[in-house]
């Protein structure tokens, strides 16, 4: 089903907000507004499908068919039906790059396309690239090792089986090159590789490029095609991952009493960011402004954490008085969601430290539930799902989410995606290092909430 | 930090240099060798090459991964994280930062990393495929990926602020710094930054030679000639540099000697090249912005720290973007890296090390191996020996395979 | 034939797979200490756990992992594997 046909015709608050939202308005300098989307997630390609499979509720999680599964723990995944011929990609480009590249070029298209930008709009030295990665071109490595190592016979790999693009392989940092030249970028570009905040974190980047004035719009977003055997093999090892192979579909199980652990997932999301003056000349379509974006880290543990989820919420903390937003201004949480049974603890902490009893009211839904774990990947998704939400004024729901754990005690949206008003988005995201990063979008003030024409 | 000093920006200064080089472990051993002309390039020992066309490198040999890791903590990280922690560990003892004693949401961690923990990685993936899953280590999880580094550090000294990695091989080993910089007008007032690489395994040795540009000389004094007429390619090597960058309020404020602030950066990217038609490149570019930002002149530039990739038509385009800007044989250029091979994120951390070291000292290192200076490359190159005088201003350069490029300017503090 | 895992051989899959902790002497008495205060966590029992399974061909159940507080409770554990 698809909602934004049925949303509600005027705005209506369903609280007092005592005074104008001041955010906006009174912030200085550069602003930073979001104006085309690209998305690559399981369930479908294409912003479109994306938004259809969350909107109803789907998952699209299931056995692995990437390679043979046998003889792992998880056997099951979130996987894009992806072909990259049938998407634009050339004979070269398709031998050329390894999946997370192939995906990101193929969502860079898509949001450079949507954004309405022409050819040399901004000039390209005004044109930044920003992707994320956690775990960059593993997929590709790994095929070759296997030829090159002879199904893992040979510590001195055989140097005749050698690809020309292997190195290319070693380097995440080539993902970062086939965007910036599909979209022709000759400004900053970089790979950010922050483990699974790294989709958060470049957006991140990006928006800190534009707002300092290093480029007047970026390319950000994040890719990762984690789904081949050593990846699936390092998370059984710390049992991570679900191991429910006998019911994928409702493997992920985010803020459920019976969550097991995440499902493993790819794709990729890639925004189009813009300093906002130059894209309302040139009269270009907003999704969203980010108002607000920081990061800290829990300096405990590799993959542990703390019940408190205390630098999370420092990290929330930090966003929103760099967007100069109180707790009762935000409308929905994206949350990070995993399923794993420490993080939903962690982040639901997090989430009552940083707001406040406004934690119990605001609606808070993980899309891990529908399209898995992306590492690096979700949380460009996540923030694409986010500007979505605010554009069609619907909240995504936590699919599977049927018995309650009293840990998580907070307002997860179970099953059914909700209409409502969505000015305000938080999404978060916590990482392998200790990593927390939190991200605002707001509502940009010249959209009056009705629907706008990307992608319709 | 005040109010005001917020609005004014703060001057970023590097206050720690720590550095795990092929000749040299230890600012000090690394900066008398670099002086002297000593490599640290040689046959590889790290595992057999014999049966690899090429067979010398630059790698770190006096480091010993369980003498200068805890043990539990060596298990869990592959040897470039150890040789980024101990740099690390070096720079923070030089700066005379205590973790424990300063806001822990103000010290932040921002490493790059061009290829991640590839040995361990190679261990892993081999167990997999030889054995089978459950024979894959519970620390794959968090070794082998380009964020390992920094969260470790963090970890290691409790530094709770925003954290984090680039790759743009070795462009981001400058990348880092100007992000470092940024945390400082931001929350932070105490950075760790710079990077490491180590991918001398044979997995990453093959795919370093899958691009072409790898030197299969043997000999350790002929395989790496930057702007030679004789250049054949570069010799890969591990390690880097961390560095310990702050505001210089703060910096002196707790009565740090600043080895010098960064005062200019920028970073472009190369369009792609099409067959054909010479390549277009815009490090000359990122050269004005950077130089533009400092508000110096290039005759104000005493010495360019060059990426110096080795290979002719690179060292060519190099040499003309530094010629375009300083004039031809304008500014003193020099290429301390042939003494290490190149070490990808590390080497352009490790550069802007040098460089501050240079400033300190009033000396240039020199490039070593160079005897028959390219003429297509216009360049004051500074060969064989040291050259004595004072330096203000280090112009640092990077490329990173794929066309990134950067420029990082540090000035006397 | 019946083979018994001592707290020797314990001691050799701690060290050998997870390291060893500055603060402990693994040859020192303990058995009856937790891998939290010998400086071991959950990620490193895991491995212990995993290396076990393999040398020895026991499984260990993700719950009997759980189980495992301490050095001792693991050697016993596999004893009584190994005895069934």
């Amino acid at each position: 089903m698809n909602l934004t046909g049925t949303r509600p015709t005027a705005r209506r608050r369903t609280r007092a907000r005592p005074g104008a939202r001041p955010a906006p308005r009174t912030r200085r300098g550069r602003r930073v507004v979001i104006t085309g989307m690209g998305v690559t997630a399981p369930g479908g390609i294409g912003v479109k499908a994306f938004w259809d499979l969350l909107t109803a509720g789907r998952t699209a999680t299931r056995a692995i068919s990437l390679f043979d599964a046998t003889g792992f723990r998880s056997r099951i995944a979130a996987e894009c039906d992806f072909d990259p011929a049938a998407q634009g990609l050339s004979p070269q480009e398709i031998r050329r790059m390894d999946r997370a590249a192939q995906l990101g070029v193929v969502s860079a298209r898509e949001a450079l396309a949507d954004s309405g930008l022409g050819a040399a709009e901004p000039p390209p030295e005004r044109l930044g690239v920003t992707i994320g990665s956690a775990v960059g071109c593993t997929m590709g490595l790994e095929e070759e090792y296997v030829v090159l190592s002879d199904g893992g016979r040979n510590w001195l790999v055989d140097p005749a089986y050698g690809v020309p693009q292997l190195y290319g392989y070693m380097v995440p940092s080539t993902i970062a090159t086939e965007i910036a030249w599909a979209g022709g970028a000759e400004g900053p570009v970089a790979l950010i590789s922050t483990g699974c905040t790294a989709g958060l974190d470049s957006i991140g980047h990006g928006y800190q490029l534009v707002k300092e004035g290093s480029a007047d719009a970026v390319v950000a977003g994040a890719t990762d095609a984690p789904i081949s055997p050593i990846t699936v093999a390092c998370f059984d090892a710390i049992k991570a991952t679900s191991p429910s192979n006998d019911d994928p579909e409702h493997a992920s199980r985010p803020f459920d009493l019976d969550r097991n652990g995440f499902v493993l997932g790819e794709g990729c999301a890639i925004l189009i960011l813009e300093e906002r003056e130059a894209a309302l000349r040139r009269g270009a379509r907003v999704y969203a402004e980010i108002v607000g974006f920081a990061s800290r880290s829990n300096a405990y543990h590799m993959t542990g954490l703390k019940p408190d989820g205390r630098e999370m919420a420092e990290a929330i903390r930090a966003a929103m008085r760099q967007a100069k937003l109180r707790p009762d201004d935000v409308d929905y949480i994206n949350a990070h969601g995993s399923g794993t049974r420490q993080n939903d603890r962690h982040e639901t902490a997090a989430f009552k430290s940083a707001l406040g009893d406004r934690a119990y009211e605001v609606p808070v839904s993980s899309i891990k539930s529908m399209i898995g774990h992306s590492l690096g990947a979700i949380g460009s998704i996540e923030v694409a799902a986010c500007a979505l939400a605010i554009k069609h004024n619907v909240v995504p729901p936590t699919a599977n989410l049927h018995t309650a754990d009293p840990e998580c005690d907070l307002d997860y949206v179970p099953l059914t995606a909700r209409e409502q008003p969505v000015d305000v988005v938080l999404s978060v995201g916590s990482g392998f290092g200790g990593f927390q990063t939190a991200m605002l979008l707001a509502r940009d003030q010249g959209d009056t909430g009705r629907r706008g024409d990307h992608h319709d | 930090m005040t109010e005001a000093t917020r609005r004014a920006g703060p001057r970023p200064v590097v206050t720690g240099i720590g550095v795990a080089a092929p000749n040299g472990l230890g600012t000090q051993a690394y900066w008398a060798a670099t002086l002297d002309g000593k490599s640290g390039i040689g046959r590889i020992t790290r595992f057999d090459a014999e049966r690899y066309p090429v067979h010398v490198a630059g790698e770190v040999s006096e480091f010993d991964d369980t003498e200068h890791v805890p043990s539990r903590l060596a298990v869990q990280t592959d040897h470039w994280s150890h040789l980024g922690l101990t740099a690390a560990d070096m720079a923070l003892q030089d700066a005379g930062v205590q973790p424990a004693e300063l806001p822990e949401y103000e010290m932040a961690v921002v490493t790059a990393s061009s290829s991640g923990g590839t040995e361990f990685g190679q261990r892993e993936i081999e167990k997999l495929w030889s054995q089978g899953p459950e024979y894959v280590g519970v620390y794959q999880s968090i070794a082998w990926f380009y964020a390992a580094t920094t969260g470790q550090i963090s970890i290691r000294h409790g530094m709770r602020g925003p954290c984090g990695v680039i790759c743009a091989e070795q462009a981001g080993g400058l990348d880092v710094l100007a992000q470092a910089r940024r945390l400082l007008r931001q929350d932070a007032t105490v950075v760790v930054t710079g990077g490491t690489d180590a991918s001398l395994c044979p997995y990453g040795l093959v795919a370093q030679i899958s691009t072409g540009l790898l030197s299969p000389r043997d000999d350790p004094e002929r395989a790496y000639l930057p702007f030679d007429a004789d250049a054949c390619g570069y010799v890969p090597g591990e390690g880097g540099a961390m560095l310990i960058v702050e505001d210089q309020a703060t910096a002196r404020a707790r009565g740090a000697r600043p080895y010098g602030a960064i005062t200019g950066y920028a970073a472009t990217f190369d369009p792609r090249p099409e067959p054909g038609r010479e390549p277009r490149s815009n490090l000359g570019r990122a050269i004005a912005l950077a130089l533009k930002e400092a508000r110096v002149t290039p005759e104000q530039v005493d010495v360019v720290f060059a990426d110096a990739l080795g290979v002719r038509e690179s060292d060519l385009a190099e040499a003309r973007a530094i010629s375009a800007v300083f004039g031809p044989y304008g500014v003193p250029v020099t290429a301390p890296k042939t003494m290490t091979g190149r070490l990808y994120a590390g080497g352009a951390a490790l550069d802007v090390a040098t460089a501050l070291l240079a400033i300190r000292d009033g000396v240039i290192p020199p490039t070593v191996g160079v005897r028959a200076a390219d003429p297509a490359c216009e360049l004051d190159l500074v060969r064989s020996a040291a050259r004595d005088g004072p330096v203000r201003n280090a112009l640092v350069l990077a490329r990173g395979h794929g066309g990134f490029n950067a420029a990082l300017l540090v000035t006397a503090p | 034939m019946t083979t018994t895992f001592t707290l020797d051989d314990m001691r050799s899959i701690m060290g050998g797979c997870a390291g060893v902790p500055d603060t402990i002497d693994l040859g020192d008495d303990i058995g009856e200490v937790s891998f939290v205060d010998l400086g071991y966590d959950s990620l490193a029992v895991l491995e212990m756990a995993a290396r076990i399974q393999q040398q020895l061909g026991v499984r260990i159940p993700d719950d009997a992992v759980d189980e495992m507080k301490t050095p001792q409770a693991a050697v016993d554990y596999v004893n009584r594997r190994l005895a069934d």
